[in-house]
This record gives C-alpha cells, sequence and structure tokens, in this order.
C-alpha cells in the first residue's frame, strides 16, 4: 500500500510543488531522480547487480550527462503502474521515464507536463497458440489479464464495447502476478501495449506457444513527464529528448560525435554547441548535447540497444522511424 | 458526621475530577480537528496550485472500465460512485464468507487442540504453528496459483448434465435461481416463516425451563416453515427461473459463476485467520476453571457433551472480544486482494479509480471511512452479541 502512504504524505505536508529551481536542486544534490517501470525489457530493466538498462533509462541518463557530464549520475525509483504519478507529485523524483501514455486526462488533471513521445505504441493482445485466434475480433467472451492503474483497462473496455463483444477483465497491481496467471491459463488473452507483449513473451514458460494478435487498438504515445510548474525544468527534460533525435537526424551518433564536432555544417555544429548559445539559455553548458550523444548515444543507437533485432525483443522501428524514413520521430530544430 | 463530610466531599471532588478530564479530553479532540481541518485546507490549497482535480464531483463520472465481478447492476457507462459501491459489496462478500469458515475452523482447531488425543491436539498445534508464521500474502498467492493449477482449461471442463455444474480454471457455473414478478411475495412468506419457527422454539424452551415438559412444536414448525412459502408459491404461479449457464464464444457465461479468485482468497483468509481464533478458543476454554470441567463429568455428561453445554458458553465471555478483532482484520485483510485480481474496494476503487482520477486524497479518504464503517459495524454486532452472552450467563 504504497499509494496510501504516499496520499497520507501529500495530504500532511501538501504537494512537494515544482518550483522554480528543480535544476539547481538537482545540481546541487548531485543527481537526478528518475522514476522507472520495475522491469519491462526494453523499457527498463535491472541486472542482478541493480544496473539499469533500456530506453526510459537511457533517456535520464541523458539528462544526467547533460547537466553533470555524467551518465550514472542518476538514481532509479522502480514504480509500479498504479502509483507512479503519485510518486512523482510527491517528489520522489524529478522525473517519470516509465512507459507511460500521454494522455489528456494526465496531462490536465494530475498536475503534471507530458514533454513528448520517446516511444509510439499501441495496445494489442497476445493469445496462447493452441487457442487458435487469428484475430482480435474472435475474442468473444474472453477472459483477458492485465495490470491496474494503466491505460489498458479503459482501452480493452473501450474495445469489447465498441465491437459488442462480451469480455471479463482480470486487473492485477504487478506484472509478475498477471503474467503467471496468463501462464497458468486463468486468461485467454494478456493485454496491453504491444511493445510490453512482446516482453512479456519473453518472461512466459515456452514463449514460442503465444502469438501477439495484429490488431493494434489504441493509441499510446509514451514519454516522459515532470510535474507542473518549473516550465524551465520541463524545456531542460523536452531538448533532450529533442537532441537525440535530431542528433540521429543529422548523422551523430556516440561514435562519431567527436569527429562531428568539427564539421562544417550549421546545423551540427549548432547542436554540439560549436555555434550559439542554446546550452546557457537551458541552464547547461554548450556541449550539453554532446555529452548526451557521446555517453548515451542517439535515439536510433538507443532504440536498436534496447528493441533492435539485437536484442530479444526484436521490434521493428515502425512508427518509431525518423519521419524522413517513415516514421513518426519528428524534433523541431534547434536555432 | 464526619463520615458524611467525608464522603460528600470525596463526591465534590471527584465530580470536580470528571470536569476536568471532559474539559481536557474536548481540548484534545479539538486541537486534532484544528490539524486536521488546517491539513485539509493545505492540501487542497496545494492541489488547486499544481491544478491537480479536487473535489468528490468525480463520483458521478463514468467509469469506463470493466469489474470482473458485479453483484449489482455494473456496465462500463456506470459512474466511479457505483464502483464504490461494488468494491464495497465484493469486499464484504469475502469477508462474510471468510468469518463463516474461519470462525468454524478456528473452534474445530481451537478445541481440538486441547483435546486427550495425541494425535488431534499435536496436528492441531501445528497447524496453529505453519498458518500463523508464514506471511499471508505468501498463502494468497499458494491457494490462488494452487487452486489454478489444479483446474482444468475450459475444453475439459468437469461437468455435470448440460449446465448443473461446470468447473474450470474460470471458475465454478452453477444454474442461477431468478426471482420473476411476484418473487418478494414467496420470499416474505419465507421470512415470515423463519421468523415465527424461531418465536415459537424459543416459547417452547421457556416452557422446558420453566416445566420440564418440551412441548411438541416440531410439526408446527415445519408447516410454518414449509407452508407459508408454499401457499405463497402456489398463489404466485412460482415466479421464479432458472438461468443456465451456457457455452458462448471462449467461455460459458450465465448461471451462477463463483470465480477462482473468490475462492482462493477466502480459502486463504479463513485458513490464516483460524489459526488466530484456534489460540482464542483455546485460551478461552481454559480459563473455564477444572472444576466445572469436573462437575460436568461428575453429572455423567459426555465430553462433547461437557464442551458444549458447558465449557464453551463460559469460554464465549473470554473470546468474543478478541475474536471481534479478528473479524476487523480478516475485513482488512481482504484488501490483499488486489495481488490475485480480485475486484474488493481497494482494488477497484483505491486502484483503478485512484489512478483513473488522480484524486489520491478524495479517494483514500472514503476508502479509509468505509473500512472505519465497516469495523465499527463489526464492533457494533459483536459488543451486542457479547452483551447478550454475558447477560446470559448471570
Ligand atoms: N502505457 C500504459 C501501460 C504502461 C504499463 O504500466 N504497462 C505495464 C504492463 S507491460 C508495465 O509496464 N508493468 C511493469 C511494472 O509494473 O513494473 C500506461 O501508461 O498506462
Amino acid at each position: 500500500m504504497r499509494v496510501l502512504a504516499l496520499a497520507a504524505l501529500m495530504f500532511a505536508f501538501g504537494m512537494a510543488v515544482a518550483s522554480a529551481g528543480t535544476l539547481e536542486q538537482v545540481k546541487a544534490r548531485g543527481y537526478l531522480g528518475c522514476g522507472v517501470n520495475e522491469g519491462t525489457p526494453g523499457f527498463s530493466t535491472p541486472d542482478a547487480k541493480g544496473n539499469w538498462t533500456g530506453l526510459d533509462v537511457d533517456y535520464c541518463r541523458g539528462i544526467a550527462a547533460a547537466i553533470f557530464n555524467d551518465k550514472t549520475k542518476v538514481r532509479f525509483t522502480p514504480t509500479a503502474s498504479q502509483e507512479r504519478f503519485a510518486a512523482l507529485q510527491a517528489g520522489q523524483f524529478e522525473v517519470l521515464s516509465r512507459n507511460t501514455t500521454w494522455t489528456m486526462d494526465r496531462d490536465v488533471s494530475l498536475g503534471l507536463e507530458f514533454i513528448g513521445v520517446d516511444f509510439y505504441d499501441g495496445q494489442g493482445f497476445m493469445v496462447p497458440k493452441k487457442l487458435g485466434i487469428k484475430s482480435a475480433l474472435e475474442l468473444n467472451n474472453a477472459v483477458v489479464c492485465t495490470q491496474t492503474g494503466t491505460t489498458t483497462e479503459l482501452n480493452a473496455a473501450d474495445f469489447f464495447r465498441t465491437h459488442k463483444m462480451k469480455y471479463k477483465i482480470l486487473v492485477y497491481q504487478k506484472e509478475a502476478e498477471y503474467l503467471a496467471a496468463y501462464d497458468m491459463g486463468r486468461c485467454d488473452a494478456d493485454t496491453t501495449d504491444k511493445s510490453g507483449l512482446y516482453g512479456d513473451r519473453l518472461r512466459l514458460k515456452n514463449p514460442e506457444d503465444h502469438v501477439v494478435l495484429p490488431e493494434t487498438i489504441s493509441k499510446e504515445p509514451l514519454g516522459p513527464s515532470v510535474r507542473q510548474g518549473d516550465p524551465r525544468w520541463a524545456d531542460l527534460c523536452r531538448w533532450v529528448l529533442f537532441a537525440l533525435i535530431n542528433a540521429e537526424e543529422l548523422g551523430i551518433t556516440s561514435k562519431n560525435a567527436d569527429a562531428m564536432r568539427n564539421s562544417p555544417s550549421p546545423e551540427i555544429r549548432r547542436l554540439l554547441g560549436k555555434e550559439g548559445a542554446f546550452g546557457r539559455s537551458l541552464g547547461l553548458t554548450d556541449d550539453w548535447a554532446y555529452r548526451i550523444i557521446k555517453q548515451v548515444g542517439n535515439y536510433g543507437e538507443i532504440f536498436e540497444r534496447n528493441f533492435g533485432m539485437q536484442t530479444p525483443l526484436k521490434i521493428e522501428r515502425g512508427l518509431n522511424n525518423l519521419w524522413t524514413k517513415g516514421g513518426l520521430m519528428y524534433a523541431p530544430p534547434i536555432r | 458526621m464526619l463520615r458524611r463530610s467525608v464522603e460528600r466531599m470525596a463526591a465534590r471532588k471527584s465530580a470536580r475530577q470528571y470536569w476536568r478530564s471532559l474539559a481536557w479530553q474536548l481540548a484534545v479532540v479539538a486541537a486534532a480537528l484544528l490539524v486536521m481541518a488546517w491539513m485539509a485546507v493545505n492540501a487542497v490549497e496545494s492541489l488547486q496550485r499544481q491544478h491537480i482535480a479536487s473535489g468528490f464531483d468525480f463520483l458521478n463520472e463514468t467509469a469506463g472500465f470493466g469489474i470482473l465481478q458485479t453483484s449489482v447492476h455494473y456496465t462500463e457507462e456506470s459512474s466511479y460512485g457505483r464502483v464504490l459501491l461494488i468494491g464495497i459489496i465484493n469486499t464484504i462478500i469475502v469477508a462474510v464468507i471468510s468469518i463463516v469458515l474461519a470462525t468454524v475452523l478456528g473452534f474445530l482447531i481451537g478445541i481440538g487442540r486441547l483435546s486427550m488425543n495425541w494425535l488431534v491436539s499435536k496436528v492441531c498445534a501445528a497447524y496453529v504453528e505453519t498458518l500463523r508464521n508464514i506471511p499471508l500474502l505468501l498463502q494468497i498467492l499458494f491457494w490462488y496459483f494452487g487452486v489454478l493449477e489444479a483446474l482444468p482449461y475450459p475444453r475439459n471442463s468437469v461437468r455435470v448434465g448440460e449446465g448443473l455444474f461446470i468447473l474450470n480454471n474460470r471458475g465454478l457455473y452453477l444454474p442461477l435461481l431468478q426471482s420473476e414478478s411476484g418473487a418478494w411475495l414467496v420470499w416474505g412468506a419465507l421470512t415470515i416463516g423463519v421468523a415465527a419457527a424461531l418465536a415459537l422454539r424459543s416459547w417452547a424452551v421457556r416452557k422446558q425451563m420453566a416445566t420440564g415438559v418440551r412441548p411438541a412444536t416440531t410439526g408446527m414448525v415445519f408447516g410454518i416453515l414449509l407452508g407459508l412459502p408454499a401457499l405463497a408459491l402456489a398463489a404466485t404461479g412460482i415466479p421464479f427461473s432458472l438461468n443456465w449457464p451456457h457455452l458462448d464464444g471462449l467461455n460459458f457465461d450465465g448461471g451462477l459463476h463463483i470465480f477462482p479468485e473468490l475462492a482462493a482468497l477466502a480459502v486463504a483468509l479463513a485458513t490464516y485467520t483460524a489459526a488466530y481464533i484456534a489460540e482464542t478458543v483455546r485460551a478461552g476454554l481454559q480459563s473455564v476453571s477444572r472444576g466445572q470441567r469436573e462437575a460436568a463429568a461428575a453429572l455423567g455428561l459426555k465430553p462433547s457433551l461437557a464442551v458444549r453445554l458447558v465449557l464453551i458458553p463460559q469460554a464465549m465471555r473470554v473470546i468474543v472480544p478478541p475474536l471481534a478483532s479478528e473479524y476487523l482484520s480478516i475485513t482488512k485483510n481482504s484488501s490483499l486482494a488486489i495481488a490475485i485480481g480480485y475486484p474488493e474496494l481497494v482494488s477497484v476503487f483505491a486502484g483503478t479509480v485512484l489512478n483513473q482520477t488522480g484524486q489520491a486524497i478524495e479517494v483514500i479518504t472514503i476508502t479509509m471511512g468505509v473500512y472505519l464503517a465497516l469495523s465499527l459495524l463489526t464492533s457494533l454486532l459483536m459488543n451486542w452479541y457479547n452483551s447478550a452472552q454475558a447477560m446470559r450467563g448471570e
């Protein structure tokens, strides 16, 4: 019942209202607080030694690199889906980077601010192959399992209502239990973000016995968020994300970042801090983006490292490709 | 003379003490209320500053999500207020089932622990020691996944008849008796019948106490109990129908559906709490003086009758107060259900609704209020039972 404790905290001391000066606080403290998932492959997973990897993790490391020139100066706080917003509101960390869908309600009534999209996803269903189902439209009167505190619960309800199908939904607090229940056949289908389904599948007893159905039933733009009230902090976090995407578009990678600093291209020179005072206006040094790319790589590198064909997840870039390559990743220019 | 005035002084002094302590208590309560009000104002202000929605209007908004087990009408279009109601009902359902099971099991084991039979008493002791020392959440997960493992897939359901009894890992399906219009008459007749039968019985007992002869009432009791509802049934033309479970899509539908989550949770709560109740019962029985047992034996009562008629009634006075607190902890512990997806109050309301609305303070306040109310209600019932018991013992 961490939520209860958090609510009590909020009640007793008022919220940790994000005041101007988050950056100064973080600098003074010496590390960034980053709320992540308790363990979903691709987004954030700790290894046995407590080292975190994943897209959501790398994004926070990028912020740390920009601020401290040291991508390791991050403290990760794992949060369950149900408690993530309360934890951000209560001031347990400065950035929530936890495969979280940007929805209107969350944006306008939870006191948080979404700063962009780092993974375009959509909800799907996974079923055991032996059920013999080829399409989500054959799921009439199915039992579906998912996790509480997600957009998933509502999307599933919408989907079955829209298609006039009956269903039963089982919502568990923790991913471990709902995966176990699905694996033991308590439910006909597992439903969540498709990226999550691929991650879930890896953790089943026999992953090859399960298929992800083709339908995508919702839009799940996943992205980081911060507390409302400190626009400068939100700006900083937003431009870290844009820097990652722009770097990929400009062909700057962790490997060639040093050489690229001598590039004649004005766009590249601006991003890497050779021209203009962009870093200073964020409260950072002008080589902020160089530090990020040098230490964590550009968006494409991060994606490949965590979801790509070299990983067990083997997720295609698809919508997450650059806009120039048929995807949706598009960042405003640095100028 | 002297004694009188001393007494009067003492009385005055105690009156003064009384008022003084009352004033103190009031002051403390007032201070606590003030602090709480200050915190509430503070919280609301800071919520507004942060643009976080506040207030209780959300209870009328559409919930939009599905719930596994609903015993009153519910669709996705229902309101968050309705979700609250369903959460409360589901909490009460699992609490009541667990309380009944735990009490029966707890008494059996508590009595068993004092049994002359070495094996029985050791088995009961082992039960208590084991169950009390394993965290409840683990026991719930154990039962849940144990149940799931044991039950077959829908295709291989255990089936009796077309839909008389269907058991698979989606739960147990039974035919459901559905009331049609006019059914209230039958239910009313049944209620009156039960009340009348009980009254008749207590009259017979009183008669037996007074005269030593028990009037023969069995025939009359059955007559009233069965006759009245039968008459009502005949008059209304049997206003009931059976809703049979049947296959629809991937699963069975209709009928009475008991979910594995409810079963596992109730069994886990009951077996766990039974260990504590058993200890309470043992303590209660041991508090009755040895002489009572010996006296019962001297009167020639069989041991089983001695326990039932002599020991338990006296032990009850020691057993009931701690029993009440066991019942309270069952209710509170039922909130662990969120781990296995049973949709009780904390899971649907303090879980899903809280997340959907983000109104943590309001949702948690309501949730705590409900638990408080349920606790007070349980205490009230148990106190009432206790004083009835105590009086009977005088
Ligand atoms: N994108 C959705 C779902 C995010 C979510 O919480 N997904 C689950 C299921 S894959 C998860 O990450 N669970 C892992 C955990 O709780 O640690 C949302 O923002 O509500």
